[in-house]
């Protein structure tokens, strides 16, 4: 081919690759508005928050309405008919009782990996150190209810150990079990560790080994009760997409 | 003017028959709201699984919950005789400046929010709160997830309601009473248990009941301040929204168990003390 022709199929390629990208992009990135409302499990909060914030600069005209809680209330309020777009929650269990129920659009996909870590106060002046040592009877310690995923992790956790504990509060989430922490009216608290990390210097953590044999899987899901499932379905692309995972890792999560 | 009465002695001095004078346009508002008031209690009892009924409130855990409820809620509504009668007559009786400041501090837990309540407990109770923290130190022991924790929880929340009530039926009550039995010679503690208490026994009869079932439907409050764990602070409403999570036919079940349980209570003492 002389000169000219070589430019003129280069620069049709070029041209024709420009255009197919624009239209690729617009096909990836549909134009979608109005409000996406998300049902996320209490641990995921300050990640969701960034994730919202994230996507809301990608997307304006589009506003998350985020409600974070116990999974299995979560769960229990979608089954009940709560106009919802996407679910995430801690457990395969809670997600179960939605997809169950028929609620889900397709199956879940698994984002995130979450283990448990003992928070206690900074000083940590009952020099906790180890899972045993919250079994004792002058630490008071806050666990989740059995229902909610920490609290069956927890209850994993202490079985592999074979220790029984002895906790002077269930709670309903895992944020109230941090609070508790951090108010200093209990000693010890099984969360999750991104709960630590969410802290800072307001809690102490303590990793033990059988938080291995007990880990949480985190799945995500489209609602069919929302009024808008293309927005709920990009906002779950974003939270799977390497970007949304980069966020996730950062506030301690486990890649799923 | 259609009225049988109107021209008798007694109809002169009490008025024409008060069923002529109701204008009819109250009738339309006061069905919806007894149908609004109503369909929820219907609702409850068209749903409860009726057959699988008595296996899910014949388990331990609801008889411990139960148990926990109506003991709390009655110590609670105990001490709110105690302390709430006395604060009742000086709100009542004593002129003093900051009265009516008072009697809204008073009532503040009526209007607050019952979480906010709990939370306003741990900060001044908690083991670091104001007055907990000195009680640790002090005693070694701390409030928050024990049933004493339940029991000033529901205190909080619902004294209130037998303090205003009272405080009424004393402004009801006629001072003179109180004076005779001055120039009788009595003192003012024998007036006041002798002569004053009796007179008031309706209104704190009343108050009583609705302490009582404030403290025993109290939820926020004792969630923050007094945890959740069965046996020990874990009462019926706490249970009920445990239970809605993952055995909504149980929830409604233990939601029956309230509901008979306090219209009980409500339909006993009405009989013998309400209608005086």
């Amino acid at each position: 081919m002389n000169r000219n022709a070589k430019t003129a199929v280069v620069t049709a390629v070029v041209v024709v690759l420009g255009v197919a990208g624009c239209s690729s992009s617009k096909k990836a990135a549909p134009s979608i508005s109005g409000t996406v409302v998300v049902f996320a499990a209490a641990s995921l909060m300050a990640s969701f928050t960034t994730l919202a914030t994230h996507f809301e600069q990608a997307h304006p005209g589009v506003k998350i309405v985020p409600s974070y809680g116990g999974s299995d209330t979560l769960a229990a309020q979608i089954t009940q008919g709560a106009p919802v777009d996407v679910f995430a929650a801690a457990s395969t269990t809670t997600m179960g009782t939605v997809t169950k129920a028929g609620d889900g659009v397709g199956t879940p996909t698994l984002f995130a990996k979450n283990a448990l870590e003992i928070a206690v106060s900074p000083s940590n002046p009952d020099h906790i150190s180890s899972l045993a040592d919250v079994t004792k009877s002058d630490v008071k310690l806050a666990i989740c209810a059995a229902t909610v995923p920490c609290g069956a992790a927890a209850t994993k956790a202490f079985a592999a150990a074979k220790l029984t504990p002895h906790p002077v509060t269930l709670e309903q989430d895992v944020r109230s079990v941090l609070t508790k922490v951090e108010l200093g009216e209990v000693d010890a608290g099984i969360v999750y560790q991104t709960d630590v990390k969410s802290a800072g210097s307001k809690v102490a953590g303590v990793n033990f080994a059988e938080a291995a044999s007990a880990i949480n899987s985190y799945p995500i899901v489209v609602v069919k009760t929302g009024k808008n499932s293309v927005g709920g379905q990009e906002f779950l692309n974003y939270v799977v997409s390497p970007a949304g995972e980069q966020i996730l890792q950062a506030a301690g999560f486990q890649q799923p | 003017m259609t009225d049988v009465a109107t021209n008798t002695a007694e109809g002169r001095i009490r008025g024409a028959d008060p069923r002529a004078r109701v204008p009819y346009a109250l009738f339309v508002p006061a069905a919806i709201g007894v149908v609004f008031l109503i369909l929820p209690i219907a609702g409850l009892l068209i749903r409860t699984p009726w057959h699988q009924l008595p296996s899910l409130i014949s388990s331990p855990d609801v008889r411990t919950a139960l148990r926990l409820s109506l003991e709390t809620a009655t110590a609670a509504t105990a001490i709110a005789i105690v302390l709430g009668v006395p604060i009742a007559w000086v709100l009542a009786r004593l002129e003093f400046r900051g009265r009516a400041l008072l009697r809204a501090l008073i009532t503040l837990p009526l209007v607050l929010p019952p979480v906010a309540g709990g939370i306003a407990l741990l900060l001044a109770y908690g083991r670091r709160g104001v007055v907990g923290s000195e009680i640790l130190s002090v005693f070694g022991v701390s409030l928050p997830f024990t049933t004493a924790a339940v029991i000033v929880a529901e205190t909080f929340v619902a004294m209130p309601f037998l303090i205003v009530s009272v405080e009424g039926s004393l402004r009801g009550v006629d001072v003179r009473y109180d004076h005779a039995a001055a120039t009788l010679g009595a003192s003012r503690l024998f007036t006041f248990v002798h002569v004053t208490l009796p007179m008031l026994g309706p209104g704190i009869a009343a108050g009583a009941v609705l302490c009582w079932a404030r403290a025993l439907g109290e939820f926020g409050a004792t969630i923050t301040f007094a945890g959740s764990y069965p046996g020990t602070t874990q009462t019926m409403p706490l249970q009920v929204y445990l239970a809605l999570q993952n055995n909504p036919d149980a929830a409604i079940a233990l939601s029956l168990v309230l509901l008979v349980v306090s219209v009980a209570i409500l339909a006993g003492l009405r009989d013998r003390w309400l209608r005086a």
